[in-house]
């Protein structure tokens, strides 16, 4: 029964870190099936993250933190949109000039606003997501094993949560089942025929670096209002390129998307579960080995040596209506 | 809209268009000064000021600019073989194993000259292994080279904290670092360069190493435009099919550009670690290698360009410590905003000025035929 406890207490702390690593992932899901690169991830979380801890730390109301992450996420998405699909510009290093602009503006920013070493003050209750208990919960806590499981597994998240892991279906759907999902993906595959149809790929770029957008600004409202009371410098901590990592991992596909996101969460909450005990038969693992591992397997994946990750194709190239 | 951009004359395309793209950046970071409600001309007197103020400032200056020429050089090599290297962050972290390696071995026992020698090779050997695999995984197995480098970035950081936290750290110590180098792992500084123009350099860790970021700016200058290899490299980037049609290897040109690359990239470590801090310690690469990135962009990936990129560099960063201490609530957080918009105008935003420059040069080109005209009739 240990084990069994062990197991979901590890579970639970696996969903709690997939969840920005969704929302990320998800949102490079549109761009990148829309034929625009995004390593710009990370920064739009951070700013996210940020313009979420600072309104809600002023306004005391955590819908307007939520808000203001998804303005200022799609905001810094039309940056690099207006870069990569109007300039025609490389998307790459847009994408890297996003990530210092915003690391360096939230410090220096929340500096001056805050004057508390970078980070925003700590939210009061009102003003951040609180756990949600599903009904029924500590009726059937007592249960063995379907108890822990509904009571401490599936309840006692934050809305944004079960939002993250709605929006799988739900960009499936859109990107699958929508017009607008077989032109998003169609121009990522081939741009002139969309172009020969008389649809703009020009739009539809954008508004596919708008859904993105969006869905980073959950991702950073997540981090800065639900999973911590306040924005702290620097907290997406590399977060963007795992879910970078993880979208490749998951070859493009919205459900692999999520039991991506969720084994990446899963290492990292090994990772923390593990540091200093030895496990059976191989010893001690290095806790370093253990944060590196999502990048191994995406390198290892990305090498063809677990499948063929195949990216769109038209992925990272700007689109030229005539020659 | 696809009409290609006219022919500019070459001070345009070479010198107004990227000094453009640089004030228009340095006018937004001005913006967001203001925003902290400082006054950005105040903020830039004590950028010049801490930059070049004094002999000591002037050699740290320099000490910053010599990482970026490295990091730089390492970015633009692979850029001309239109390979985007942005693991040049890992790969000078990487890089630091070879050179704390040559001066833990003999720095007790050789002189520094002997020391440095095999330093270099270590750093490049590391470096150049440390992008060797990413780009092999490009070049044999079609994987995204710069996702993979991206990946290399964090498995170098976490293979580093191993490192440093657990092998090298010496015995009973607790910080996570290699102990401190005796004289054998010390550059000697370039007090005596700075002293003919009558400067004193000071505390700054102006090293020797300086000079050999300037023999790698020639080196590289020599490998793109006088060599066969970089003549290959560039028919690469220019156009892959056209080397491909030539009967040049793709796959052989990928990963030799990549070793090339991640090897002056890895040369990066020689400058703290046997120049300042005489110590290998957790993230002495502190950013340079992405820095590289805006200097390569900036210096339009020419020696000649990045050299002076790497000092814009170097003033920013030595100035914006200056500016940290005389302005509080300007941190040096600032610089990397300011990285970031320069590879955002001198990068991705590269041709958003070019039409109108083109239009105002092709109109003054027409009122000189009327001139000209006018003057015939």
């Amino acid at each position: 029964m240990d084990f069994f406890h062990v197991l979901v207490v590890l579970l639970e702390s696996t969903i709690r870190v997939s969840v920005p690593l969704v929302f990320a992932a998800l949102a490079g899901l549109f761009t990148e099936r829309a034929g625009v690169f995004d390593i710009g991830l990370e920064g739009k979380m951070l700013g996210a993250a940020f313009a979420a801890g600072a309104v809600a730390a002023v306004t005391q109301s955590v819908w307007m933190g939520l808000l203001a992450a998804i303005l200022i996420s799609i905001l810094l998405s039309l940056v690099h949109g207006y870069a990569s699909i109007t300039q025609r510009g490389n998307q790459i290093v847009s994408g890297v000039a996003i990530n210092f602009i915003v690391a360096g503006s939230t410090v220096i920013l929340g500096e001056a606003w805050f004057r508390q070493g970078g980070r925003t003050p700590a939210l009061a209750e009102g003003a951040r997501f609180q756990t949600i208990n599903l009904p029924g919960a500590d009726a059937i806590r007592d249960v063995p094993v379907l108890g822990p499981i509904y009571a401490d597994l599936l309840s006692g998240h934050f809305l944004l949560t079960y939002l993250a892991f709605a929006m799988v279906p739900a960009s499936w759907w859109i990107l699958y089942r929508t017009r607008f999902g077989l032109r998003l993906r169609a121009v990522g595959e081939n741009p002139g025929a969309v172009d020969t149809a008389g649809i703009s790929v020009i739009w539809l770029r954008y508004r596919a670096v708008i859904c993105c957008g969006i869905l980073c600004g959950f991702a950073g409202a997540y981090l800065s209002l639900a999973m911590t009371a306040g924005f702290v410098k620097g907290m997406t901590a590399g977060k963007g390129y795992i879910a970078l990592a993880a979208l490749i991992f998951a070859k493009w596909r919205p459900k692999n998307v999520m039991f991506a996101c969720l084994l990446f969460g899963f290492l990292d909450a090994l990772a923390i579960r593990l540091q200093g005990t030895p496990l059976p038969l191989v010893g001690q693992v290095p806790v370093q080995l253990m944060q590196a591992l999502p990048y191994i397997l995406t390198v290892i994946l990305l090498a063809g040596f677990i499948g063929k990750a195949i990216p769109p194709k038209a992925g990272g190239v700007p689109y030229v209506k005539e020659r | 809209m696809s009409t290609p951009y006219a022919k500019l004359p070459g001070w345009v395309e070479y010198g107004l268009i990227p000094l453009i793209n640089l004030a228009v950046a340095f006018l937004v970071a001005g913006l967001v000064v203001l925003l902290v409600g400082e006054n950005p001309f105040e903020a830039a007197y004590h950028l010049i000021n801490g930059a070049f103020g004094r002999g000591e400032y002037i050699g740290f200056t320099l000490y910053y600019a010599t990482t970026f020429i490295f990091t730089g050089l390492a970015v633009a090599v692979a850029f001309h073989a239109g390979l985007f290297n942005i693991g040049g962050e890992g790969q000078a972290y990487v890089g630091g194993i070879g050179v704390a390696l040559a001066c833990l071995w003999l720095d007790q026992t050789l002189p520094w000259y002997v020391v440095f020698p095999l330093a270099i090779l270590g750093s490049v050997f590391f470096g150049a292994l440390w992008a060797f695999l990413p780009g092999w995984l490009q070049a044999k197995r079609g994987s995204h080279i710069v996702i993979t480098t991206i990946m290399f970035n964090f498995i170098a950081s976490s293979l580093m904290v191993y490192l440093l936290t657990r092998v090298l750290k010496p015995l009973g110590s607790m910080a996570p670092q290699t102990r401190n180098f005796a004289e054998g792992g010390q550059l000697p500084k370039l007090d005596w360069l700075l002293s003919i123009f009558g400067l004193d350099v000071g505390t700054a860790p102006f090293n020797i190493s300086f000079l050999l970021a300037l023999a790698a700016a020639f080196g590289v200058w020599v490998l793109i435009w006088r060599t066969k290899l970089g003549y290959e490299m560039r028919t690469m980037g220019h156009s892959p099919s056209a080397a491909r049609y030539a009967g040049i290897r793709e796959s052989r040109i990928t990963v030799i550009t990549m070793m090339i690359s991640g090897g002056l990239a890895g040369m990066m470590a020689l400058n703290p670690i046997m120049g300042e801090q005489f110590r290998m310690q957790l993230d002495f690469v502190q950013g340079a290698g992405f820095v590289g990135i805006a200097v390569a962009l900036m210096g339009r990936s020419h020696p000649g360009g990045i050299i002076p990129a790497a000092i814009l560099f170097g003033v920013l960063y030595q100035g914006g410590a200056e500016i940290a201490f005389e302005m509080p609530s300007i941190s040096r957080d600032m610089i990397v905003i300011i990285q970031g918009l320069v590879i955002l105008f001198a990068g991705a935003l590269e041709n958003m000025f070019r039409p109108a420059i083109t239009r105002a040069f092709a109109m003054r080109g027409q009122r000189a035929a009327a001139v000209v005209q006018t003057k015939g009739a």
